[in-house]
């Protein structure tokens, strides 16, 4: 019962995180008027557009709320919780608590994509979709190879993934290289070091999709992640197939990852250190892990955009704050042991 | 009960196992002997359905290890590895509840009735009280018995054990083969690899004594485990002794060495 108030507690937590993010810029707006918009706009989606509130705010305040704030706080919880989600199935798949959702080469291969499209003068929807496409590309290949290896898959597969990523990366820098350096070069990299400052309706659109289709596998199967934990033989022997799941499991967090990286750009440390802030208060058997990971994801990103939006008058990077706040308080909890109560 | 018939493995064009066959009847003990490299584990292995046979066959309840689903042979056949190396600190009860994969569907997950019966597999190996803790925290001989439970869980008649007790102490591999040996009497049907003849003269119904690939001796253990034997199987002289005790008669090896054995 004690893990059921932890999750409320958490879940309660992301939920307030999610609203107080409303209040928070330039522009502000008192808590009534936010609620009510974002009522309003609840309620239309479910009625589809039959019924609402009576407007009682200004146009104004309905475009910042609706169309500024809520794409980027959506986009930070979406993005937190996929990437949180995505380091946690593949540290358990690796059996490696060091791997983080880049292990295989999605964001390098996504960070490619976008850093092309940008040389290419493609536009913001473009760049998109051409980082989503390329981090998909990185993983097949690292996935492919690893499949002809002779070696163990495991290993293959890592060490594919390292080489597939650094292949990328040396593409980034060519890229960087040729690019010009008045406009093309700061945008690439800006947009290497993760943002969601030009986050829009659609973009949310396009990486909910993906990250949907490999949360609710995820989350559905996420007793049997645990036995990814065990020996092969083991596994086989408790009657899995191994093979399948991981299979499944690469494909999901693959997914989510391009997805994340394809709007956000490059977030570091969420994928890392999320999954094992969680292990430290809720333990380590996925049933929890799972969905903990995912709020505890979208609440520490969406914190971290409120920073990077409100600390300055020119934004800072979230890839940055990411590491200096997240890397500070993980310090922390090793040295302290966090509530180590499995001891 | 399984049964081994004129089963062959090689990898390649190395030859490891050449014409087995023994059958283990239900409720036995089973020692498997032999020196190192001698295709234990690749028996086992066999046994288990992870490697195909290059001939002969394996019959689990006189089916074909080869034809059953991994989940329905789950059912019939557990493995408890030689040692256990976490890599995340799962409690004691989530790495027992593993056990249980072969009877929940693909999206189900343990409820509170399969948590108490991981706690009753716990109880009968009397380590119930390691329930919470993490599974890297605990002894080795600990972690062997919540093996065991993990594998009794599991609801499978026969257990194969690869050297259960490797990696324990003197004292713990003797409370490990004592707890082995009464899950024989609840009717398990148990084969086990040692390196310990010992362990096989106290313990086991029969031993299967193995030798360059090949069946050397497959009986009841007092019978088949002559200084001959243990000479032809490990290269040195042993003497096999019977020695009384006050709680009792036992059969124990004492190895005497090569060279200097011959001498005496």
């Amino acid at each position: 019962m004690k893990y059921k108030l932890k999750l409320a507690l958490l879940g309660a937590g992301c939920l307030f995180v999610f609203i107080a993010s409303f209040f928070i810029g330039r522009y502000g707006i008192d808590l009534p008027t936010v609620i009510k918009i974002l009522a309003d706009r609840f309620v239309r989606l479910v009625s589809f557009g039959k019924l609402g509130l009576e407007q009682s705010w200004t146009g104004a305040q309905q475009s910042i709320v609706i169309n500024i704030r809520l794409p980027r706080i959506a986009a930070a919880a979406l993005v937190g919780a996929a990437l949180a989600v995505a380091g946690a199935a593949y540290q358990g798949m690796f059996r490696n608590p060091m791997v983080s959702p880049d292990i295989l080469g999605a964001s390098t291969g996504a960070g490619f994509g976008a850093a092309l499209a940008i040389l290419l003068g493609f536009s913001y929807s473009g760049i998109t979709t051409m980082s989503f496409v390329f981090g998909m590309a990185a993983v097949l290949v690292a996935w492919l190879v690893s499949k002809s290896s002779r070696i163990q898959t495991t290993i293959a597969m890592v060490l594919a993934g390292v080489m597939v990523s650094s292949l990328f990366s040396a593409g980034t820098s060519f890229v960087k290289l040729v690019a010009d350096t008045q406009s093309q070069l700061p945008a690439i990299t800006y947009w290497l070091m993760g943002s969601l400052s030009s986050i829009k309706m659609a973009d949310l659109h396009f990486a909910a999709i993906p990250i949907l289709i490999g949360l609710v596998p995820l989350f559905l199967l996420r007793w049997r992640i645990n036995l990814l934990t065990v020996s092969e033989a083991e596994a086989r022997s408790m009657g899995i197939e191994t093979g399948r799941l991981r299979l499944l499991v690469i494909v999901c967090a693959t997914l989510m990852t391009a997805a994340s990286v394809s709007i956000s750009g490059m977030i570091g440390w969420v994928g890392l250190a999320i999954p094992h802030f969680c292990r430290l208060i809720f333990g380590q058997d996925y049933r929890r892990l799972i969905p903990c990971s995912a709020l505890m994801g979208a609440t520490f990103l969406m914190l971290v955009d409120n920073i990077s939006r409100t600390i300055s008058t020119a934004e800072i990077p979230l890839g940055i704050l990411t590491a200096f706040i997240g890397a500070p308080v993980f310090l922390y909890l090793i040295i302290t042991g966090g509530s180590a109560r499995n001891d | 009960m399984i049964e081994v018939k004129n089963l062959c493995f090689s990898y390649g064009s190395g030859s490891v196992l050449d014409n087995i066959n023994f059958c283990a009847e239900p409720g036995s003990l089973i020692a498997v002997l032999g020196p190192n490299g001698v295709g234990k584990t690749t028996l086992f292995r066999c046994l288990l359905g992870f490697l195909k046979p290059s001939s002969g066959s394996v019959l689990v309840n006189g089916k074909d290890v080869n034809l059953f689903s991994k989940k329905d042979l789950a059912k019939e056949i557990a493995y408890i590895p030689q040692s256990y190396n976490p890599v995340f600190n799962h409690t004691v009860l989530d790495c027992v509840l593993m056990g249980l994969t072969s009877s929940l569907s693909v999206f189900e997950q343990p409820g509170p009735e399969h948590e108490k019966k991981a706690l009753q597999c716990l109880q009968m190996l009397d380590i119930e009280k390691l329930a919470h803790r993490g599974s890297m925290k605990i002894s080795g001989g600990e972690r062997q018995l919540m093996l065991i439970a993990r594998a009794l869980v599991q609801d499978a008649k026969v257990l194969i054990m690869d050297e259960p007790t490797s990696s324990l102490d003197y004292g713990n591999s003797f409370n490990v083969m004592d707890r082995i040996s009464e899950l024989r009497d609840r009717g398990y049907t148990i084969l086990f690899s040692s390196h310990n003849p010992d362990q096989g003269l106290r313990w086991a119904d029969k031993v299967l004594a193995l030798k360059d690939g090949r069946v050397l001796a497959y009986g009841p253990a007092k019978e088949s485990l002559s200084g001959t034997v243990l000479k032809e199987l490990y290269g040195i002289d042993v003497s096999v002794n019977n020695v009384s005790t006050g709680n009792g008669d036992y059969t124990v090896c004492i190895p005497l060495g090569g060279k200097t054995a011959q001498n005496v």
